[in-house]
Parts: structure tokens; C-alpha cells; sequence
């Protein structure tokens, strides 16, 4: 996987991942080519799409499209596996995640994403194995806030 | 100075801003703010601040003037500092600035650190954006990791590594030792990434690769376990235990197999058992069966699981979910040159998606039914790709329009019906048929001479009712300029002739000249056409009279063209006839690659897709010249020909007109093995690299490689030229396999003197890196005597800044090609 974008009907961007080293213009330039791409789609048409020399794989859910560049010899099909299983995990994390969700913490989005994938690949396959470790982790900064006894952000 | 404001606090402040405006004017605030913070060195609100800062970058404003203080986050011994400062660097950094490189001691004592998670945030942050400097200082402490028992680290380590082999290659090497036991794992986070991570060795090293052969069986219990065990409630996606390892092990299996006997063998059954035992109700199955198709089609299957292979995707045509159709019809386009046969049993299904709404299997189905068409099929496959062009989007037509001209010249049945067929694209589709293709089109007409009567009978009846499309309209007045006498005459055989007077004739070209839909290349073909009807017909002081009206044209091609013609008349009217007789049989010269549709995505404006055509063929300068210096002592005569320069509009005078039309090369009967671009063509896409026309083209004659030095190699495969068996046509393609694009590349050739060699322009002279595309360029050799073929080649091309040159002597050539 090149990149992951989700983005809101709206063309508001909501989080941003690249896997590649991607330069401030590119980076400005392929999510404005994302998402006039995938906005212009039909609503009942097929989540695949060619640009430029990647393979798009796109999938909506609520408000939110989720959208990733592959590179020619990955498998799309199991590409929306992925994408699903990213949404169930923050769904999992969340409780019946929406966009508000993803808005103001947008942080955490990117910590269960960092568990989930790195470098564009898989990194575990078990839904219980990331929840485990995000929820560890979390405890880990809440120690510390308690410590400091206010929030840190 | 008060605390600055929470995060949270600020994206609801953010949110109430009405317009943009409003929102950038908190956003300044707020950045001030942050500003004075960071200068102040204020640690306790440092991460709130970076946290702030960072959701502003989402929403698009500049915040580069963070990224010291992510650093400073790193460095901090609080986790949540860490936690922020790593995704800090990871959006706001990247090896574009130098800044980057102060990170590497914070991850390297990271990577030591007590704190599992804290390990992990700098596993992850080297594996998403570590830069090869980074790559190179830290790749010690990743092969550390890879080998501990904590599985948490383990993996994290594991897709780190990939990371660091793909931006330092040469560090493969060092992660060997590590790998021996990675799939003995039971945790499945490990085993996934370690497959990963193998995948990656073995895509990256053929030595790799034969070393890892042996892990063949391991995979196939692994795979085996996976799916004869129970349900295990961790990894079931759907009922499918795991599908993303199974789906990486596939592709880990097919990367092993390929070219393998024994491996293949070993996988054969376990292979069928997937593919006969997935659920397909469910995306997650087919994705694996995807996979496995994919496979099947790659390595040294046996003939029973191929056919079992191309059945699930000829299922897949039929399936309900679009995705499933997409992705079959792509892989189908992929198996198309290797199995032929069992693709061709899935036509009527393939044929149906053309009418398919959504766009994407439109144009798949569209290229898959270009690939499929042969001799047999050819009148019925036409039949619906004809009534496709009429019926599809614009951005469909000029690529259908280009593929039915290639189909039907490889394989029509008649003349007539190549004609007819044409016709039909031209008054349906005309004004989108490329630009290319007029010159083609009137090569074609001008060599079926028995058709030549009902050709322009046709296209002058066309012309009556639309004078529109332009391309139709060209083709037209160029056939009427030259058969008009056979239209007036009411020659024709084929059909009905229609009866139809030299004014009448005059009044249309005359027409074409005055409307305003002609453009002004539709225009000179048409007065070219009216001059050259002073010959054929009699009423040669109408025409002189029109000749002489456009010697004022503001127009300044028109104006030139009838101020000559006027000359014509008056001062070399001994010359007329001669110059304006009937145009010869034109040959067809070989172009240097296929003049197919590529892969284009319709889905996106039409810049993109002009950029994925192929290039058009450059004419270089004269490339003989310093062939002779080549050759040193040997006084060996080369005979080069070049080709004038191709005018940007369709010709000037007649005679451009007729180089014109000769450099026209219509598509190669078979086509060249490699395409001379780093774009895919969807005839060599993926699994197979040998296309099964070029097989029947050069089955006589084997390629071979003439150099191979430097990293480059040119291989040449050769051709009979039909008519003429003492002509060897040589294809040369050029591969460069070093990390440089090879610049300004140009190749030169000389032969003994017995021989006569033509070179035609080459492809492109930059000649991409590591091996993603070539340039290919095509050598006529005349052998008379029938001589042993030898031939000295001097190349000169430019890589990473210092010119190269180098000579060789070619003799190896295959004793066919010259016998």
C-alpha cells in the first residue's frame, strides 16, 4: 500500500497516511486527485479504480470514505478486507465509531492504525491482538497523567 | 503565561468557524500562540502544543515550525511525549529535510528501551519513514529485535526490516541469520509479517530466492492448517480462518514456484484444495481465491489446474458483487496470451460486460474483447464491439475506434468487409478517430485496389449525408481525389454505382472547402483533391478557376498550395499529368512496436490518458554519419536511410503527402516482444513475459542476446520480412538494469560489405532503470548472398552525468537468420 486517506463527503481530510516519502505538493496534489475521483463515483459502482500507475481501492462507510493507493501486484480484494477491518477495529475501540469520533481524536486514529499496519503491510492479523495493545498503551499514559495529576492534552 | 488551550477544546472552536475566513483567523491565533510556547521551552505543555499543531496540518495549514519540537517530544522520557512526538515525525517529517537525521539516536536508544511500547513506536516510526541514512545506522538494532522471543516486538521488527531492504537493498544480507526460524512462530502477527518479510527477500534477489525454495512444504502445512482447522474466534474473518495470511502465503508460494518444477509440483494440491474449498459467498473468500487463481497462472501448474483456475474466474464473470466482475476480467486480460484457448470459452460472458454500467468493467471488458478476437470470431466479435463504439461514453471511442481498425486488419475476412467495417467506425465514430489513424486508413484503401471503385462510392455517399467528422471527411476527399474517375464512371462491382456527374463531385469537395465545420487540414486535402481531379476529369476549367480563387486564401498552408497549383496550370502544364497520376502501393514499413490501445483509465481527465499513449515515434538526425569511424580499418559501406521529419499537419505538398503516408507503418503482423515504455500494455501485463503471437512470429528464428555489459543488454530478436526472404528484420531491445536512467542512448550499426542495413528510428532513447521498460529499434538487413550475418555495434548513451561509449562485435547470430 502507497497511502491511506479518509476523507468526509465534504472534502474534508481526516486522516492522511504515506507509506512512501511523498513531498508537501505531491501529497496536496494526490489527495485533491482522490478525492475528485472517488466523490465523482456512482453510488452503486465498483471500488476499484485505476490512477496513474497505482490500483485505488475505495470504500464508504457512513460519511467517511476510506481510500488507499495499491501498487500493481497487491490484491484488492483483500485490500477491502483491510480497509474493513481498520473500520472494525476503531469501531471496537470506539463503540460504534462515526466521524465525530475520528475528528477529535484523531490522534488515537493514528495509534490503532500504527498497530494495525506498518509500512503498508499487515501487521496483525488478530482484531483481539491490537485492541490488547492499544488498551495497554492507553494505560500506560494514563499513569502518567495520573502522576502529573492533570491531562496532557 | 495562562496554560494553552486543550486540544479538544480547540477542534470545537475550530468546527463553530463559519466561513474560511473565520477559521483561518483562529488558526493564526492559536499558531501565535503555539509559537511563543515553543520559544519559551515550556516542556509540560510542549505535547499539547505538537498535538494542536498536528490537527492543523490536517486541515491544511503550514506547520513546519513543529518539527524541532516533535524532536524535542522523542527525546522526552514520558511515554506520552513519545506517543505525540512520533506521530509528529512521522506526518511532518520526512527524508527530505535534514532535520530527519537528529531522530536517529533518539530511535536507537528507543529501540532499547525497557518499555515494549515504547520500542514499538520507534519500530514503527523506522518502518514507515526511516530514510536510507537512518536505514543503514539503525538496521543492527532491527536484526536484534527480529531474533527476540517477544512476539509484540517480533513483528513490528519484522515489517521494519522489509522497510530497511527497501531502502538499502545491499542490508539484505544481514537479516538472513534472523529469518531461519521466523516460521515456526505460532503467533500469527509474527508468522504474517515474517511471509512479509521473506516476499520481500525473494521478490528482491534470485539467491534469496533459491535459498527459500526449501521453505515450500513449511508454507504448504502452514496453508494447510489454516484451513482444515476448526474455527478459531481470533483470526475468522466470515468463516475463512485468517484469510490475510493465507493471502500473503499464496502470493509467497507463487513467487517461489514460478519457474520451478519441483516447488510447483509440491504446491499443486494444496493449491486445488483452496481453490476447490473456499467459501465464495463473501468478499473475503474470493479475495483469496483471487490470489490463488493468480498463482495457478504463474508457476508450473499442471494443465488441470490451470483450466480449474480460469473456470473460477469465468464464475467470477458471472457473479453479482462488480468488484468480483472487475477483478476477473482483469486477471483474465493478464492470462489471455498464455491460455488462449480456455479464456475463449468465457467470450459470450465477456462480451456481455461491454454492456455492463459501470465504467471500470466497460473498459476491462472492452480490452479483453480486443484480445480475444481471432480469425474465427472475428465477424461476430466485430459485430459487438461495433455496436459498443456506437452505443458507449466518449472517452471509450477512440480507443475502440483504434482497436477495431487493428482487429479488422489482422483478421478480415474480405476486403469488403475490412471497408465496410471501416465505413462503419468513420460515419459512427468518426470525429474520434485518432489522427493517426487517416493515413492509415488510406494506406489500406490504396493497397485493396480491386475496392478501390466501391471504396470511394461509399465514402462519397457518406459524404452527402455528414460533412462533420473530419476524419471521415479526409479519407474521403482523398479517395475521391484519386478514384473520381472510377466514382464518375459508375464502375463499381460490389454494388449498386450511383450516378454521378463531375460537377456534382465538384460542388461536394467544393463545399468542403467553403464550410465552416471543415478544419483547415480537411481543407488542403480537399483542394489537393480537387487538383488532382484535372486529370481524371474534363472539366478542368472549374477546377482552375477554384485553384485560382484560393491563391488569395488567408489561409497560408491553402494559399501555398494553390498558388503551386496554379504553376501547375500555367507554366508546367507538361509536368500535370504525370505528378498528379495514380498514387502507387504504398508498403508497409515495420513500425518499431504495437500500435495497440494501452491500458488508459477513462475514469480521469483526458490529460492523463494522452500521457499513457504511447510516445510517438521521434525521428532522430541522420545516424550514419559517424558509422564509418565505427569500423576503423575495415572499408565496410553502410547504407542508411532516415525519415524525413513527419510535417505536423498532414502534409504540405503532394510529394510530403506521399512520404507522409509512407512513414504510416500500419501495426506489426505480430507484435514486437517488448514494449518500449515503462507503462504497461495489457498484452504483456504480469504472468506470463512470452505473448503467444510473438511465439508463431519468430518461432523459426530464436532471439539472442548481442551485449551485455555495464548493466546493459540488448537482446535482438528477429523476423523474416515477407516478401522478401533475403531480408532479416532484427528488432533490438535495450534493457538497463543499473539504477540510472541511461540518457541520450543511441545505437549504431555497420555490416560487411555484402550486406545492406536499414535502421529505422528507434522508440526513445533514454532507456529507464532497473529494468522497468526498453527501447527497441528496428534493423533491416539485406543479405543477397546469403553470408554468415556479423555486425559491429557502437553504443553511446549517458549515465548519472558521464558519457559512455563502447563498440562490439556481434557474432552469434543464429544460423537461421541469414541461412
Amino acid at each position: 500500500m502507497r497511502f491511506l486517506l479518509l476523507f468526509s463527503r465534504q472534502g474534508k481530510l481526516r486522516l492522511q497516511k504515506w507509506f512512501t516519502p511523498v513531498s508537501d505538493r505531491e501529497k496536496k496534489k494526490v489527495i485533491r486527485d482522490m478525492m475528485l475521483l472517488v466523490l465523482a463515483r456512482q453510488p452503486r459502482s465498483c471500488n476499484f479504480l485505476h490512477w496513474r500507475d497505482l490500483k485505488i481501492v475505495y470504500k464508504r462507510y457512513a460519511s467517511l470514505y476510506f481510500c488507499s493507493g495499491l501498487e500493481n501486484n497487491d490484491n484488492e480484494l483483500l485490500a477491502l478486507e483491510v480497509l474493513h477491518r481498520y473500520v472494525e477495529l476503531l469501531d471496537k475501540y470506539f463503540g460504534n465509531v462515526c466521524e465525530l469520533d475520528l475528528i477529535f481524536n484523531f490522534e488515537k486514529a493514528y495509534y490503532i492504525l500504527d498497530e494495525f499496519l506498518i509500512g503498508g503491510e499487515v501487521l496483525e492479523t488478530s482484531k483481539v491482538a491490537v485492541s490488547d495493545s492499544m488498551e495497554e498503551a492507553d494505560t500506560l499514559q494514563e499513569t502518567m497523567e495520573e502522576y502529573m495529576s492533570k491531562p496532557t492534552y | 503565561m495562562p496554560a494553552p488551550i486543550r486540544l479538544r477544546e480547540l477542534i470545537r472552536t475550530i468546527r463553530t468557524a463559519r466561513t474560511q475566513a473565520e477559521e483561518r483567523e483562529m488558526i493564526q491565533k492559536e499558531c501565535a500562540a503555539i509559537r511563543s510556547s515553543f520559544r519559551e521551552e515550556d516542556n509540560t505543555y510542549r505535547c499539547r502544543n505538537v498535538a494542536k499543531l498536528l490537527y492543523m496540518h490536517m486541515l491544511g495549514y503550514p506547520a513546519h515550525f513543529g518539527q524541532l519540537e516533535c524532536l524535542k517530544l522523542i527525546a522526552s522520557q514520558k511515554f506520552t511525549d513519545k506517543r505525540i512526538g512520533y506521530l509528529g515525525a512521522m506526518l511532518l517529517l520526512d527524508e527530505r529535510q535534514d532535520v530527519h537525521l537528529l531522530m536517529t539516536n533518539c530511535i536507537k536508544n528507543d529501540l532499547n528501551h525497557s518499555t515494549q511500547y515504547v520500542q514499538g513506536l520507534a519500530l514503527c516510526t523506522l518502518g514507515c519513514m526511516g530514510s536510507s541514512e537512518m536505514c543503514r545506522d539503525l538496521a543492527g538494532e532491527v536484526e536484534k529485535l527480529l531474533k527476540t522471543s517477544n512476539s509484540y516486538l517480533r513483528k513490528k521488527a519484522a515489517l521494519c526490516a522489509v522497510h530497511v531492504i527497501r531502502k538499502v537493498p545491499e542490508l539484505m544480507e544481514m537479516f538472513l541469520p534472523a529469518t531461519k526460524n521466523l516460521l515456526s512462530e505460532k503467533n500469527h502477527g509474527v508468522l504474517h509479517t515474517s511471509v512479509v518479510l521473506l516476499t520481500e527477500m525473494c521478490e528482491r534477489s534470485p539467491d534469496m530466492l533459491s535459498h527459500f525454495r526449501k521453505l515450500v512444504p513449511q508454507l504448504v502445512r502452514i496453508l494447510k492448517n489454516l484451513i482444515m482447522s476448526g474455527y478459531s474466534p481470533e483470526h475468522d474473518v466470515s468463516g475463512i480462518s485468517d484469510p490475510f495470511l493465507q493471502v500473503r502465503i499464496l502470493r509467497l508460494l507463487r513467487i517461489l514456484g514460478k519457474g520451478d518444477d519441483d516447488s510447483s509440483e509440491a504446491m499443486n494440491d494444496i493449491l486445488a484444495q483452496v481453490a476447490t474449498n473456499t467459501e465464495t459467498s463473501k468478499n473475503v473468500g474470493n479475495a483469496i481465491l483471487y490470489e490463488t487463481v493468480l498463482t495457478i497462472m504463474d508457476i508450473k501448474s499442471e494443465s488441470g489446474l490451470r483450466v480449474l483456475a480460469i473456470n473460477i474466474l469465468g464464475r467470477f464473470l458471472l457473479n453479482n458483487d462488480k468488484n468480483i466482475r472487475y477483478v476477473a476480467l482483469t486477471s483474465l486480460l493478464k492470462t489471455v496470451q498464455t491460455d488462449h484457448n480456455a479464456v475463449q470459452r468465457h467470450r459470450s460472458t465477456i462480451v456481455d460486460c461491454l454492456k455492463d454500467l459501470d465504467v471500470s468493467i466497460k473498459r476491462r471488458a472492452m480490452e479483453l474483447s480486443f484480445a480475444l478476437v481471432n480469425g474465427n470470431n472475428i465477424r461476430g466479435m466485430m459485430k459487438e464491439l461495433l455496436y459498443f463504439l456506437d452505443s458507449c461514453d466518449p472517452e471509450f471511442k477512440a480507443d475502440c475506434a483504434s482497436g477495431v481498425f487493428l482487429a479488422a486488419e489482422k483478421y478480415a475476412p474480405s476486403k469488403r468487409w475490412h471497408i465496410d467495417t471501416i465505413m462503419r467506425v468513420l460515419t459512427t465514430a468518426g470525429s474520434y478517430v485518432r489522427d493517426d489513424s487517416v493515413p492509415n486508413l488510406i494506406q489500406l484503401i490504396t493497397n485493396s485496389v480491386e475496392m478501390h471503385a466501391y471504396t470511394v462510392q461509399r465514402l462519397y455517399k457518406a459524404l452527402l449525408d455528414d460533412i462533420s467528422q473530419q476524419p471521415l471527411v479526409q479519407v474521403a476527399s482523398w479517395c475521391i481525389g484519386e478514384y473520381g474517375d472510377l466514382l464518375v464512371s459508375g464502375q463499381c462491382e460490389e454494388e449498386e454505382p450511383i450516378q454521378v456527374t463531375e460537377d456534382e463531385v465538384l460542388d461536394v469537395l467544393e463545399g468542403l472547402l467553403v464550410s465552416n465545420l471543415s478544419t483547415p487540414v480537411t481543407r488542403g486535402y480537399s483542394l489537393t483533391a480537387i487538383m488532382k481531379l484535372s486529370t481524371r476529369f474534363s472539366s478542368v476549367n472549374r477546377i482552375k478557376k477554384v485553384v485560382s480563387i484560393y491563391g488569395s486564401s488567408i489561409d497560408v498552408e491553402l494559399q501555398q498550395r494553390a498558388v503551386e497549383y496554379n504553376a501547375l496550370f500555367k507554366k508546367y502544364d507538361h509536368m500535370r499529368p504525370a505528378l498528379l497520376e495514380r498514387m502507387p502501393i504504398m508498403e508497409k514499413t515495420a513500425t518499431n512496436g504495437p500500435t495497440e490501445i494501452v491500458q488508459t483509465n477513462g475514469e480521469t481527465e483526458s490529460s492523463v490518458v494522452e500521457t499513457k499513449h504511447l510516445p510517438p515515434v521521434t525521428q532522430p538526425a541522420n545516424q550514419a554519419n559517424d558509422l564509418l569511424d565505427l569500423l576503423g580499418g575495415n572499408d565496410v559501406p553502410v547504407i542508411q536511410t532516415t525519415m524525413p521529419t513527419k510535417p505536423a499537419s498532414a502534409g504540405g505538398e503532394l510529394l510530403d503527402l506521399l512520404g507522409d503516408l509512407s512513414l504510416s507503418g500500419g501495426p506489426t503482423p505480430a507484435p514486437a516482444p517488448s514494449v518500449p515504455s515503462s507503462q504497461p500494455s495489457f498484452l504483456l501485463d504480469g504472468l506470463s513475459s512470452q505473448p503467444l503471437f510473438n511465439d508463431l512470429a519468430t518461432a523459426a528464428i530464436p532471439p539472442m542476446t548481442a551485449y551485455n555489459k555495464n548493466g546493459l543488454k540488448i537482446d535482438f530478436t528477429f523476423e523474416r520480412a515477407n516478401p522478401n526472404p533475403n531480408v532479416a528484420v532484427i528488432t533490438i531491445h535495450a534493457s538497463n538494469s543499473a539504477d540510472a536512467d541511461m540518457t541520450e542512448f543511441v545505437f549504431q550499426a555497420a555490416v560487411p560489405k555484402t550486406f545492406q542495413l536499414q535502421l529505422l528510428s528507434p522508440s526513445s532513447n533514454v532507456v529507464p532503470a532497473l529494468n522497468q521498460g526498453t527501447v527497441t529499434q528496428v534493423i533491416r538487413v539485406l543479405n543477397p548472398q546469403k553470408q554468415q550475418l556479423r555486425m559491429r555495434i557502437k553504443l553511446t548513451y549517458t549515465l548519472k552525468g558521464s558519457p559512455v561509449q563502447d563498440l562490439a562485435e556481434v557474432n552469434n547470430f543464429p544460423p537461421q537468420s541469414w541461412q
